[in-house]
């Protein structure tokens, strides 16, 4: 292992973004809420991971195939959530007491 | 590494704490998708262990299936046809 | 003679992907992938866009790398963001779904648009119809019905660089 810090430091934030993602999926009150966290760092988190794999064992056959895999996450975890959003809200999940507007129920009557 | 894997599995089993909680079925699946996106971390890890590209070659599979199967959750919450 | 090269580029981006997964020279190897290349060339119906002419375009690219850059820092930013507002002992969170114009035509724009909102700091796409993006906002601090605020402190980021590279 050459460059053994920036693997270390890389995978340790990954692995503290991971965590705190599956933290907020715990602690926040509703589904939109629960996918803002989940979305978001556990997406980055895991290409940081992936990405300290990279720089771990650099130009050879598993570099690029986490670099790969870390381009994939970051491309289709939003749509993802984007869907499940969309289908939460039309299966007819509220959003939670304390939230102060909703333009979308309003503008599509769903 | 070691600690890192274990960490990661905690997390994992944080969200099954979701899945098996949820109070509606859209928090569910949203447990299911974070899990799916952490086992492709956890996979990382693990071809670092071993030293072996193969387990990036589960990573990459499980982030395909994992991503059709939340879009088929997604379909079937919307409560309509898969070819819309 | 155009749906020949386009089905042409197709191959070739499965062709290069099939290399770099697969990540060795023998022979074997190359021509199963150029097979099964030109098999799924012929199978997948569209895997480009249109406009495929701007795939060539030096300019774009430089705009793509311009929108990836500062798409990191407000990645990085969002994750603690999140990290704040998770761990904080009362939630400081006001959530609620507000709505954003935007002026990006094309649909390749407007789901990088989608794609690039949800990654950053407490904004969820919902929907996009027609120019309306829905958005859920974790932490809604503009005045509720002023669009013009919402839609500057949420969507303007992206659209500058954006509509550069896709309009």
């Amino acid at each position: 292992m050459n460059n053994g810090v920036a693997v270390y430091i890389l995978i340790s934030m990954g692995v503290t973004f991971d965590l705190v993602g599956a933290i907020g999926l715990i602690r926040l009150p509703d589904v939109y809420n629960r996918l803002q966290a989940a979305t978001k760092c556990v997406t980055l988190g895991t290409a940081l991971i992936l990405l300290g794999v990279v720089a771990a064992s650099g130009w050879s056959a598993m570099g690029i195939k986490a670099l790969l895999a870390a381009i994939f996450v970051l491309w289709t975890s939003p749509t993802g959530s984007h869907a499940l959003a969309r289908g939460a809200h039309i299966a007819g999940v509220p959003l939670w007491s304390g939230s102060v507007i909703d333009k979308y129920k309003e503008d599509t009557g769903r | 590494m070691h600690t890192f894997l274990l960490l990661l599995i905690i997390g994992t089993f944080l969200c099954l704490y979701r899945v098996a909680m949820g109070p509606t079925p859209p928090d569910r699946a949203v447990g299911i998708d974070t899990i799916g996106v952490m086992v492709v971390g956890i996979c990382g890890i693990f071809g670092i262990i071993t030293g072996q590209d193969f387990y990036l070659n589960v990573a990459i599979a499980w982030a395909l299936l994992s991503f059709l199967g939340t879009l088929a959750l997604a379909k079937y919450l919307e409560g309509r046809g898969f070819d819309e | 003679m155009e749906t020949l090269k386009r089905r042409l580029l197709d191959m070739l981006i499965i062709f290069v992907l099939w290399l770099l997964l697969t990540w060795s020279l023998d022979l074997q190897g190359v021509v199963a992938g150029a097979i099964l290349a030109a098999l799924f060339a012929l199978v997948l119906s569209r895997l480009l866009p249109p406009h495929v002419e701007r795939l060539f375009s030096p300019v774009r690219w430089f705009w793509a790398l311009m929108h990836i850059i500062s798409l990191a820092f407000w990645v990085v930013l969002a994750n603690f963001d999140v990290m704040y507002r998770v761990l904080h002992p009362n939630l400081p969170i006001r959530p609620g779904i507000v709505k954003v114009k935007t002026t990006l035509k094309s649909d390749e724009a407007k789901a990088f648009l989608a794609n690039s909102i949800t990654l950053t700091p407490g904004t969820l796409t919902i929907d996009i119809i027609d120019d309306w993006l829905y958005v859920h906002w974790i932490n809604v601090h503009e005045s509720l019905e002023d669009t013009e605020a919402i839609t500057r402190d949420i969507a303007g980021r992206f659209e500058v660089t954006l509509r550069r590279v896709f309009d």
